[in-house]
């Protein structure tokens, strides 16, 4: 029988999938896609608990402010690393270590 | 095994094999295809669990709008002329000793916690509902949501506009 556990195990997955992207990324975006990963478990978590603790709407609510959040967050930071990569002509965020322009 | 736990089974591994795939290809463009795979398994596992509506919203918000976006900007800056075999900042190693001691403080606590032993709640459209704490309970929150996205949108016009000088 699937319970509670299972989806936090497969949340908890997805969360130190999306730690081990982050860390091991030198593309931005690489970055970027191993944030989505986090949110999206984050997110199960909410609907997880929402279901198995006697049902009612704010884990959902709240999984829809997430998903707002995210959409915010990825229009801003893809409109940064496109504004980087017109400056330095590359994404690697090694090798970004100016601050002035 | 009932058919419902072979489902979720199924779609667990969807979500977090394209998940590895995300983490572990070479490719970010491959990484980037993979992660379709990532929140159409996400929004599989909101179905079985009763959240129709976030499924739906899943997919039209992550499959339809980030990803496409994601895509363009891999598309923009990705020169298909320079190959980076590296892709890595942080060692490999580290990184997987990060996570996977991450992954197992985590699942112990899980296994180890009390969970009580609530119901699963009864499935039943959630929409209307979710609406309904939209518009009473969580009404502030949502006009702020509104002025986050505005504040967003004209942030992502002034950051990919032309620079035009005087």
């Amino acid at each position: 029988m699937v319970g509670l556990e299972h989806y936090l195990v497969v949340s908890l997955l997805l969360f130190s999938l999306g730690i081990y992207c982050v860390l091991t990324r030198k593309n931005a975006l690489g970055i970027l896609l191993g944030i989505e990963l986090v949110l999206n478990a984050a997110n199960i978590n909410y609907i997880a608990f929402s279901y198995y603790g006697g049902g009612g709407y704010d884990g959902q609510v709240f999984a829809i402010f997430v998903i707002m959040l995210a959409a915010a967050e990825a229009a801003i930071g893809l409109a940064i690393v496109l504004g980087i990569y017109r400056s330095f002509h590359t994404i690697d965020v090694e090798a970004i270590d100016r601050l002035r322009g | 095994m009932t058919v419902s736990d072979v489902i979720f089974y199924l779609i667990a591994g969807i979500a977090v094999g394209s998940a590895g795939m995300v983490a572990f290809s070479r490719n970010i463009v491959h990484s980037a295809f993979a992660l379709m795979g990532t929140f159409l398994g996400v929004a599989g596992l909101y179905l079985t669990l009763g959240a129709d509506f976030l499924g739906a919203v899943q997919v039209l918000v992550y499959v339809g709008g980030i990803l496409v976006l994601m895509l363009f900007a891999v598309m923009l800056t990705h020169r298909i002329g320079d190959v980076e075999v590296s892709n890595r900042s942080v060692g490999r190693l580290p990184a997987l000793l990060i996570s996977i001691g991450v992954f197992g403080v985590m699942v112990t606590a899980i296994g180890q916690a009390n969970w009580g032993s609530a119901e699963p709640a009864a499935m039943s459209p959630t929409t209307p509902g979710i609406g309904e704490q939209l518009l009473t309970k969580y009404v502030l929150p949502f006009e702020l949501a509104s002025v986050v996205l505005l504040a967003a949108l004209i942030a992502a016009v002034m950051l990919s506009r032309k620079e035009i000088r005087e």
